[in-house]
């Protein structure tokens, strides 16, 4: 999560921001942020993995009723799925140097990404609507849970992309830059992963 | 030195409380004597394995204590010993665990031939019921639960008819008879334990669990609640009479069948206001901390209590008359009876429906009608 | 990424304000510092907490506090002494301070991220005390926090209480994910040149597999902690089934308790050995430093530590043998834990065959080493017990469960954290604590654990249940309340006595023998720093290098009876150093 960490490129800068200049260490900043994210995203697999867990026990209870899934979740799964290509383009655009295309990559992620919320809401709205309360049945307190979580941690991942936005509208150094998109990239396919893991869950063990 | 010494006393004085404590196991009174065995072989191999270990340590400590010019020896490792050591403390896990897998196996599988006896927890007692002459409980549904049927059975249910239920009374079980418990709860999760029995389970709402066991003497046992429960868990207990199977055949043939109750409390003439009074007690939750049969509770019972003289707790006595019993429904911490906790929040109610829980207060005497199992005489 | 390494060589300067460097601080020994203060602080308002709970139990007349004060101060000492005292000092505090010294880094990875790793932390602890001023005050659950009870109304704090040891703990969860991804990531990228993974001290690698199981577990407490919270706000039925509480029906419908119950295990088993592994690492080093003779068998240790890591994620149900899940499953849990036995008792071997041959120097923190591993024996021991489900049967949910835990899991671990920080106490503050407080400080505190536990298994074979406010009851002879009183007293002065132990540390810091560098003659790389305690930065201009495992004590031939890390290797002398390591 890069945004959690001060932007001071210079090579070796374990500096503890404190203004301390460099230091000769072992240390280079794109290899421990890439490890970083990975670790990060134990934690994040263990959770979605223990609530898909608690679904599977749950769903054996005999006052189980199915949910009638929104038909907006597949229109979320395309805009998800086209906000993590649009951060591949702008991997690749970063590795050209194009920082026009880049820009627009970027920025494209990210309202794709938005318009997935968005259709999330939307899907929320749908489904009350109906009458699929959070409290209905347990099965939509799962389904809200569920959905719930990925979209809070999307959110979060959008914080790290405003930033990336404004670095990239700056212009900032290219590999600081590069390392960013790599660092976004790599989150929102895992945050695909889980959403299409979710929603295979939803559909085949409804 | 003065470490060796004390570790050795330590070792000595552990293994010395261990055969003349006073503490221990109460005299069984199951048939899991092979939990006892179970227990008294994990003492003497693990008390083995801990005099060994801390003989050998004290040992080296001595051995090795620091003296001027002492230097150690550099032993990284030692592979042969290692795997030996791993492979004795294998074999010992082994013997602790391949009998106790075998017990366990027993306590699993009951016997066909067990009798069916359900355990019903509710915040802070217990009830039970019999099968009856079907062998087979009824359905129970939680909705159903009132005052006039506390486990919630279905009295739809043919199965339900013949079914016996004791509420608020000890369980009673046939000697040498092995038993199934099935267990229920109503509210929170508790636990079913009579210490001589040895065995014990917990009772989870929502679902039905069961354990079994064969009383093995007669005589007057506790049974607790071994889940921690809410504020008053500690109290939560009832008397276990294990009796010869005639007498418990002659006190179950006694007992009145859940259709028989139904049938007396659809005779049962009452006012208007009596029965919208007991609903309200129900619905608001007063049978939390009251009861209507006589028993103590977190508040004072309701039997007999209108028209009768009520010590407070500043030693003074009034007359349970209208006034005090409506002050004590809408200002229940302005009188406080003696010995029972100033627990009560006040409660809101129309005129009418004070009236109402009035009327049915003044119901409960057991003056001139007998009071039913579950105690709502009228 | 080539960057121009002049760029930035004017900012060379230490941070200035008092602030800037001992309150928002990114430095990995400031916070460590934070964070132990923080979790002792906490942890005495625990040992306050059970003290008046032993009166109660020890003098059930005495009228002290009431049933209702009695279940909440057991909760919170449960959780605080569990969650915000042992993993946050052992993750928090040794793991920050420790990590970066011992494999040679400069600081933490993510300085930035272990900062608000303490402050979220900080916050989670406010919460939790900000609990006893809540209306009805804090929950009375008892720390395993089972529904329906946790939130129905028979219970103390069942609606406000509840909810803010709920959100502390996610809190708490956020913070422990911060730090531990600092942890691991600091271990895996930012060891100096030379320290290969297998030359690492095992405070290390206990800590660093503490933490990759505290991010694989904690995230278990907060789905539980989530669905709860759903559950008692918002009216969902994740947990709770149709039940009456306290004469209400209640609008929930078919949710299920033992599904909180296996959410909770999966993260509360762990969590035993997430405290457990770093002492283990920590006491290993205090022995064989102290004793001047390397860990016996430092590769099994290591794969010790990893194997218990891994098997106890396949233990939980253990816990939950009499709870009403399936019977069956009683026969892979109980084989699962008896299995981890087996590695855990070759780490007490070890420990001992170390002592074996060895150069025993029976110093303060020596003394706490061989108290642990007396108590860790013993409560090992009654682990199998407690396994082995036909003997927990009876035993479940009585005394002899306290006593276990408390062995095992209480005593030991905080015996570890005494010896540690009368270790590296002189590296924190350049002072040695002083010896003789020291000894009264252990023999106290050893002696009356002991004396505190060991009898109170026995309780639990007579069948003494817990969380009870009293014992009136006809099968407890008197015999068993004499002996509870007993207990009290010994607690209480156990209790007082740890007055010895904070006046020890404030006093030194002020007053202490000063240590020098190296006091202990110990190998591995934290006390080979240029200052003591260490600089910003730790290191000085030059990152240390490694040329051997942290336990070269008494070599063969070496003058010294220890030889530092840092020390080269001769080019020809086949006895020094053991061994080569491809990591």
């Amino acid at each position: 999560m890069s945004f959690w960490v001060r932007r001071e490129p210079e090579r070796g800068s374990l500096e503890p921001s404190s203004g301390i200049g460099h230091w000769q260490g072992p240390v280079s900043r794109g290899p421990a942020l890439r490890r970083g994210l990975y670790t990060f995203l134990l934690p994040l697999a263990s959770l979605f993995g223990l609530v898909i867990m608690a679904y599977i026990m749950r769903r054996h209870m005999p006052d189980w009723q199915p949910v009638a899934l929104p038909w907006q979740v597949w229109l979320s799964t395309l805009l998800l799925l086209a906000s993590s290509l649009a951060f591949e383009q702008a991997r690749k655009a970063a590795r050209l140097a194009h920082l026009p295309a880049l820009r627009r990559a970027v920025l494209a992620a990210g309202a794709l990404a938005l318009a997935f919320l968005g259709s999330q809401i939307w899907a929320w709205a749908d489904l009350q609507q109906q009458g699929g309360y959070l409290e209905a049945n347990p099965s939509y307190s799962f389904f809200y849970l569920m959905t719930g979580l990925h979209a809070l941690h999307l959110l979060g991942g959008l914080v790290a992309w405003s930033r990336l936005r404004m670095a990239s509208r700056l212009g900032a150094d290219r590999a600081a830059l590069q390392l960013s998109i790599q660092l976004c990239a790599i989150y929102w396919h895992f945050l695909l992963t889980v959403w299409l893991v979710l929603l295979g869950v939803l559909v085949i063990m409804a | 030195m003065g470490v060796v010494i004390v570790l050795i006393v330590v070792v000595v004085a552990s293994v010395v409380f261990h055969l003349v404590s006073p503490w221990g196991l109460t005299e069984l009174a199951s048939n899991w004597y092979s939990m006892d065995v179970m227990l008294h072989l994990s003492f003497a191999v693990t008390g083995v394995v801990f005099v060994a270990v801390m003989a050998f340590m004290i040992y080296a400590l001595v051995k090795y204590r620091h003296r001027q010019g002492q230097r150690a020896a550099y032993t990284p490792d030692n592979r042969r010993l290692e795997w030996w050591l791993l492979g004795l403390t294998t074999v010992g896990i082994v013997a602790l665990l391949a009998p106790g897998l075998a017990v366990y196996n027993n306590f699993v599988n009951p016997p066909d031939d067990a009798m069916a006896v359900e355990a019903f927890g509710e915040q802070w007692r217990f009830h039970y019921r019999y099968p009856g002459e079907d062998g087979e409980f009824g359905r129970t549904d939680t909705r159903l639960i009132s005052s006039d049927n506390p486990l919630g059975l279905d009295p739809d249910d043919p199965a339900s008819r013949d079914d016996i239920v004791i509420a608020d009374g000890a369980l009673r079980l046939p000697v040498d008879r092995p038993v199934q418990m099935h267990l229920r709860s109503q509210d929170v999760i508790h636990g079913f334990f009579v210490p001589q029995f040895r065995a014990k389970m917990d009772m989870v709402p929502g679902m039905v669990t069961h354990f079994w066991f064969t009383p093995t003497r007669t005589g007057e046992f506790e049974v607790l609640c071994t889940q921690h429960c809410g504020i008053a868990h500690y109290r939560m207990r009832d008397d276990v009479l294990v009796m010869e199977q005639d007498d418990f055949d002659a006190w179950l043939a006694e007992r009145r069948t859940f259709g028989d109750q139904m049938a007396a409390l659809e005779e049962r003439e009452e006012d208007e206001d009596v029965r919208w009074g007991r609903e309200l007690a129900d619905s608001e939750g007063c049978m939390a901390c009251h009861t209507a049969d006589g028993s103590r509770s977190i508040g004072p019972t309701w039997l007999n209590l209108y028209g009768s003289e009520v010590t407070l707790d500043d030693g003074s006595t009034v007359t349970a008359d209208a006034d005090y019993i409506r002050r004590s429904i809408t200002d229940p911490r302005a009188q406080i009876t003696e010995g029972y906790p100033p627990a009560m929040p006040a409660y809101d109610f129309e005129d009418d429906e004070l009236d109402a829980l009035l009327a049915y207060i003044r119901s409960l005497t057991d003056d001139d009608t007998p009071p039913t199992e579950n105690g709502t005489g009228d | 990424m080539a960057y121009s390494a002049s760029a930035d060589s004017h900012a060379h300067h230490e941070p200035q304000s008092f602030v800037r460097k001992y309150i928002w601080s990114q430095d990995h020994k400031v916070i460590a510092i934070q964070y132990a203060v923080t979790a002792i602080g906490v942890g005495l308002v625990a040992l306050v907490l059970s003290g008046l709970m032993r009166i109660q139990l020890g003098f059930p007349d005495s009228g002290l506090i009431d049933a209702e004060a009695y279940y909440q101060f057991m909760t919170m000492h449960g959780m605080i002494m569990v969650v915000y005292l042992l993993t946050a000092l052992f993750l928090g505090g040794f793991g920050n301070y420790l990590i970066p010294l011992m494999v040679g880094a400069r600081d933490m990875v993510f300085p930035y991220l272990n900062m608000l790793s303490y402050w979220f932390y900080l916050l989670s602890v406010l919460v939790l005390m900000a609990s006893f001023f809540v209306p009805d005050g804090p929950t009375g659950a008892g720390w395993t926090l089972y529904p329906p009870q946790a939130i129905t109304g028979g219970t103390p704090g069942a609606d406000w209480g509840i909810l803010t040891m709920l959100v502390s703990l996610a809190i708490f969860i956020v913070a422990a994910t911060m730090g531990g991804l600092n942890y691991v990531v600091t271990v895996l990228q930012a060891r100096a040149p030379g320290m290969t993974l297998m030359r690492m001290p095992l405070t290390v690698w206990g800590i660093f597999v503490a933490a990759i199981m505290a991010l694989l577990a904690f995230p278990a407490l907060f789905v539980a902690a989530v669905m709860m919270i759903l559950d008692s706000t918002l009216g969902t039925s994740f947990f709770m089934p149709a039940i009456i509480a306290m004469g209400q029906q209640m609008d929930h419908e078919g949710g299920s308790p033992l599904l909180f119950q296996h959410l909770f295990w999966f993260f509360g088993h762990p969590e035993v050995y997430i405290v457990a592994l770093p002492a283990f690492g920590l006491v290993s080093d205090l022995i064989s430093t102290h004793a001047r003779k390397n860990i016996f068998g430092y590769h099994m240790m290591v794969w010790a530590i990893v194997i218990i890591g891994f098997l106890s994620f396949f233990v939980w149900a253990h816990h939950m043998y009499v709870s009403g899940m399936n019977l069956s499953f009683g026969y892979f849990f109980a084989i699962s834990t008896l299995i981890i036995a087996v590695p855990t008792a070759i780490k007490v071997y070890n420990w001992v065959l170390t002592l074996w041959k060895g150069d025993i120097h029976f110093t303060v923190p020596m003394l706490f080493a061989i108290g642990f591993i007396v108590t860790f024996i013993v409560g090992g021991l009654t682990g199998l017990f407690l396994g082995n489900v036909v003997v927990d049967i009876p035993l479940a949910d009585t005394y002899f469960v306290v006593a276990h835990f408390h062995m095992v899991m209480g005593v030991a671990p905080i015996l570890v954290v005494f010896g540690a920080i009368y270790h590296w106490y002189p590296k924190v503050t350049g002072r040695m604590m002083d010896e003789r407080l020291g000894h009264i400080h252990f023999w106290i505190t050893f002696l009356g654990t002991y004396a505190i536990y060991f009898p109170m298994h026995y309780l639990g074979v007579l069948g003494m249940p817990r969380r009870y406010y009293d014992y009136d009851y006809d099968f407890i002879p008197q015999s068993a309340h004499d002996l509870n009183t007993f207990i009290t007293v010994v607690a209480l002065a156990v209790g007082v006595a740890q007055v010895l132990f904070l006046w020890n540390m404030a006093w030194s810091a002020v007053r202490g023998r000063s240590s020098g560098g190296n006091p202990w003659n110990a190998t591995s790389l934290e006390w080979q720093t240029p200052e003591t305690p260490p600089g910003h930065g730790n290191w000085g201009p030059e990152l240390p290098e490694v040329h051997r495992w942290a336990y070269d004590y008494n070599v063969p031939g070496a003058p010294q009876d220890f030889i530092p890390q840092t020390e080269p290797r001769p080019t020809s002398a086949p006895g020094h150093g053991h061994r080569e390591d491809a990591t």
